[in-house]
């Protein structure tokens, strides 16, 4: 594989999709497909052979829109025309789909857009919707696998991470460690089998931005990935992929499998000496594991557990060598930097935070779903302009943004343009991007107990602080949103806070007083009332005699 | 990088000390007879930095280290017992106390037990923190030893001991967070267990009753750890 | 100098710590010249009375007559001290509280029964669902710990409470000592 051959892939795609007069995307990630899409996809190929229209029905991932599923796209690929989305599509709609091409959309499948698409910007989600994420084919038509090949016949390593730092990309996992300088100690490091890993095991409630990016995209991640290893001097690869993607799974293989038959992994990438192979690992869903150090333990086949840092896998990772570990977001804003440049990239964001991030925008907001935004924007654009606001005429309470790390944002923060430092200072966090907006019917108290339950129990139980203090505070959460909280109980909840968040081992356990003490900073009135009132403002909690307490 | 014949100095709580590079604070401060409470950590096994008792703080780095696996650094400072450490140990001593039933006074080790003894050392009178009183097993299938659950603070000793001394690996640990248990083999009853060796090493560095030998009454085990630095100590090659 | 009040109470133990506190032996007598021991299960006394400076407590908080005592014993006692482990830390008392009250009584009223099995409801205070440190159900301002605490920790208490010191114990006993 070279230059040349990639072009001569990218214009036979073209060709072929120039054979159609239009082209109908039928969104087949997880979320359309627990509606049916599979259905839809089927009964609109049927009815395109049946009209005899130019049409080419495909197979796609997300369109964001997930509110809206099942999704369907008309693209008239070569004209001016606009594009039209349609929502909520079922099977018996197909005919009725096909007949309209060419013609007025139809109204009634219209999924209420407005404002949804302005305000975001698509870096890492430029395909998703757009192509057949098993086809490399379609890939290398949107300029696929382009940056590879730059990187590997024009630059050095050196030059590859020179270009990442400059472009100021921060990890999207969560912390926000600044990518060029993890490649950089990865590169500097001492070691004769350095490895790359790709951290897909996103486990945060309400997040599915890693996994939406592994179904609609994949190659795109193991482009970044290679990228990677050829500026970090690494020959093998993980991606490790939470058993319950399936989906991702299954397109994540068979990405692996086309990329290796033509050339892109394996040994003498592109015609260069350049070796590198990768293999995909299953979590087995513990929470714990996407943290880096347990991630690796898992890998290696020994309990997920996390170690401490220093020394950081940079340094001592996989089997005790240099690793670079990054999430799936991360190396899917790679491609892009090394093909449009690093300035390009930082002209995007804040000064401290660039580029875009991919946001999975739940809870009670009108349009659920997946959004990429430029950072800097506001909270308030993601909820109310792109998200539409919270439906049914209920008021806006909070945003929790970090999962269970991250923390509880009021109204009054909403104008809060969103960078990795601004989340921190409100008290919450970027983290890896899950974004769960709540109204006046959430008890703020409750949702803390929701996020400490989930870090109670995912708790991997190796120091002490995490496994009895999480135990600890989940207890008092849970006497207090039965009314059966006590002033001392407040007390004891704000020591252990302080004690877990600076004694636990690692970053989870460090973190996970996070939702408890941002509710606490922002809605200690409602803490207040079910202690002193025995009252829930939002009427959510029930009193219950805990005969345990006496 | 530094060579491991390199000396290091340091201060610890204000102490001009020297090091060997390969030293820890921990190494340093017992050296020198500054004491910093331990639980998961004993010499002659790899230390997981998993109790967090021994944790220091360091000027200059905004997180507080675990003295047994933090090496010294040339021109470090450490504190070892300010007011918020002291508060921060009594408090995680206070939670082991409360996660399983430790009833000292009825138990085989009173008298002779880590945990009890650390208790006095951090000054602790009283647990304020509510107890869990949990149901736990004691598994008397083995034929010479006792597991007692109801005493076990998940310090992970024994699995260490097993894997890292014996090569056993009978020990592990099972399930999550508060859930977590030490199990022999696949979680089958002691007795069952066709890798234990019967060699006792798992009784003699549990620091508390949960590991005991059968016939023990109340306060009559008394743990044997001499073999341990012996056992490596040979098997180094050292004098 | 008008001497202080002492009381002491004994809930769920086993009075070891009442035989411990005896075991001062001849101190005792130093005792009463500096405190009048108001109410406890040694003398003969009915009522708690109010205003007590010192009241030492042994035992859990197990039954419901347990809670009502030591609710009252609160508002009226100055300066409430945990004696002995069951009071600090629930202790022998505790050891049931892994399992349903409801098997708790199967076993000591019916499975082990020789005459007439069968729970009792008269007399019988009813027990609460877990036997309870002192600490865990009213303000305790003093933590002697020990199984029993020896008769020095106990006289070394007592004596700085009633001099108006914070006695300083923890060298001097722990849990189970």
């Amino acid at each position: 594989m070279n230059g040349e051959e990639l072009q001569r892939i990218a214009s036979a795609a073209l060709d072929e999709r120039k054979k159609f007069d239009y082209e109908v995307n039928v969104c087949m990630g997880t979320g359309c497909l627990s509606q049916h899409s599979d259905h839809v996809r089927d009964s609109l190929t049927k009815a395109a052979e049946a009209s005899g229209k130019s049409c080419h029905v495909r197979r796609t991932g997300c369109m964001g829109l997930c509110a809206a599923g099942p999704m369907v796209l008309i693209e008239p690929p070569l004209t001016e025309q606009a594009e039209v989305r349609y929502g909520h599509v079922h099977e018996s709609d197909a005919t009725e789909i096909v007949d309209s091409l060419g013609g007025e959309p139809i109204a009634r499948l219209n999924p209420q857009l407005e404002g949804y698409f302005k305000g975001q910007h698509h870096v890492v989600l430029e395909n998703s919707g757009h192509i057949d994420p098993e086809k490399l084919d379609e890939y290398v038509e949107h300029d696929g696998y382009k940056a590879l090949i730059r990187a590997l016949t024009e630059m050095t390593p050196r030059q590859v991470i020179a270009e990442i730092a400059a472009s100021g990309l921060r990890g999207r996992g969560g912390g926000g460690y600044p990518t060029g300088l993890k490649w950089d100690t990865v590169a500097k490091a001492n070691g004769a089998q350095k490895c790359v890993i790709c951290n897909g095991d996103e486990g945060d409630p309400g997040a599915f931005m890693d996994r939406s990016v592994l179904e609609s995209d994949p190659h795109r991640v193991i482009e970044g990935m290679l990228i990677a290893a050829y500026a970090v001097g690494a020959q093998e690869g993980y991606i490790y992929v939470r058993a319950e993607y399936p989906l991702a799974v299954q397109r994540l293989t068979a990405a692996l499998r086309e990329a290796r038959r033509r050339g892109f992994i394996g040994k003498g990438i592109c015609e260069t000496t350049f070796n590198f192979d990768i293999d995909i690992r299953l979590g087995a869903g513990a929470f714990v594991c996407g943290e880096e150090t347990a991630l690796i333990a898992s890998i290696e086949g020994q309990r997920g557990t996390p170690r401490p840092r220093p020394p950081y896998p940079a340094v001592r990772g996989l089997w005790g060598e240099p690793t670079l570990i990054n999430n799936v977001e991360t190396y899917a804003n790679i491609a892009p930097i090394i093909r449009k440049g690093a300035q390009w990239f930082s002209s995007m964001g804040t000064e401290r935070s660039k580029g875009t991030k991919v946001f999975a925008l739940t809870g009670k907001v009108r349009r659920t779903g997946l959004v990429e935004v430029p950072m800097g924007i506001t909270l308030r654009q993601v909820v109310f302009d792109i998200g539409g606001g919270v439906p049914d005429g209920k008021k806006f309470k909070a945003v929790q943004t970090g999962g269970p790390s991250g923390g509880c944002i009021p109204e009054e923060y909403l104008d809060l343009s969103i960078s990795y430092d601004a989340l921190i200072s409100a008290g919450s966090m970027m983290g890896s991007g899950g974004m769960i907006v709540m109204d006046e019917t959430s008890c703020m108290v409750d949702v803390a107990k929701y996020f400490m339950d989930f870090c109670m129990t995912e708790s991997c139980g190796k120091c002490v602080p995490c496994r009895v203090g999480t135990y600890q505070m989940h207890r008092i959460l849970n006497a207090i949103t039965t009314m059966n909280g006590t002033a001392k109980d407040l007390a004891m909840l704000e020591e252990l806070c302080d004690l877990v968040k600076h004694t636990s081992l690692c970053g989870l356990g460090q973190s996970s007083p996070n939702p408890v003490l941002s509710t606490l900073r922002y809605f200690k009135h409602e803490y207040l009332a079910h202690i002193e009132e025995h009252r829930c403002p939002a009427g959510v909690c029930k009193a219950i005699a805990e005969g345990e307490r006496v | 990088m530094t060579q491991s014949g390199d000396v290091k100095t340091l201060k610890i709580d204000g102490r001009d000390l020297s090091a060997r590079a390969d030293e820890t604070i921990l190494d340093i401060a017992r050296e020198n007879g500054i004491s910093i409470p331990t639980m998961c950590e004993l010499e002659g096994l790899s230390s997981p930095g998993a109790c967090r008792l021994c944790l220091v703080e360091v000027k200059g780095s905004n997180k507080l280290l675990p003295a047994c696996i933090t090496r010294a650094e040339e021109g470090m400072e450490v504190t070892t017992n300010s007011e918020r450490l002291v508060n921060y140990r009594r408090m995680i001593v206070e939670l082991l106390f409360t996660e399983r039933n430790h009833v000292c006074s009825v138990c085989v080790s009173n008298g002779n037990c880590e945990l009890q003894a650390l208790g006095q050392q951090v000054g602790l009178t009283h647990v304020h923190f509510p107890y869990r009183f949990p149901k736990e097993e004691v598994d008397a299938s083995q034929d010479r030893f006792i597991a007692d659950h109801n005493r076990c603070i998940l310090c992970t000793r024994c699995v260490r001991v097993c894997d890292e001394i014996e090569g056993a690996h009978t020990w592990d640990v099972m399930g999550r967070g508060i859930e977590s248990h030490v199990v022999t083999d696949l979680h089958d009853a002691w007795g069952d267990s066709a890798s234990c060796t019967s060699c006792g090493k798992c009784v003699q560095v549990c620091p508390t009753g949960a590991l005991s030998e059968k016939g023990r009454s109340v306060a009559e085990m008394h743990k044997r750890r001499q073999f341990l630095p012996y056992l490596t100590m040979m098997r180094e090659g050292h004098e | 100098m008008s001497r202080k009040k002492l009381a002491t109470v004994w809930l769920d133990g086993c009075s070891g710590c009442h035989m411990s506190f005896l075991d001062m032996d001849e101190r005792l007598i130093e005792l009463v010249g500096k405190a009048e021991l108001v109410y406890s299960p040694l003398v003969d006394n009915k009522e708690f009375p109010p205003d007590v400076d010192v009241t030492l407590v042994e035992g859990a908080v197990s039954s419901e007559e347990d809670l009502h005592k030591i609710r009252a014993i609160r508002a009226r006692t100055k300066c409430l001290v945990s004696l002995g482990d069951c009071s600090v830390t629930a202790n022998v008392p505790g050891m049931r509280n892994p399992f349903p009250v409801i098997a708790v009584y199967d076993r000591a009223y019916r499975e082990t029964a020789t005459l007439d099995p069968g729970v009792p409801n008269e007399v019988v205070p009813r027990l609460l669902p877990h036997a309870r440190p002192v600490h865990e159900v009213v303000a305790v301002d003093v933590f002697v710990p020990g199984c029993p605490p020896s008769a020095d920790v106990i006289y070394e208490a007592v004596t700085a409470l009633l001099e108006g010191r914070h006695p300083e114990l923890s060298a001097m006993t722990r849990f189970g000592a």
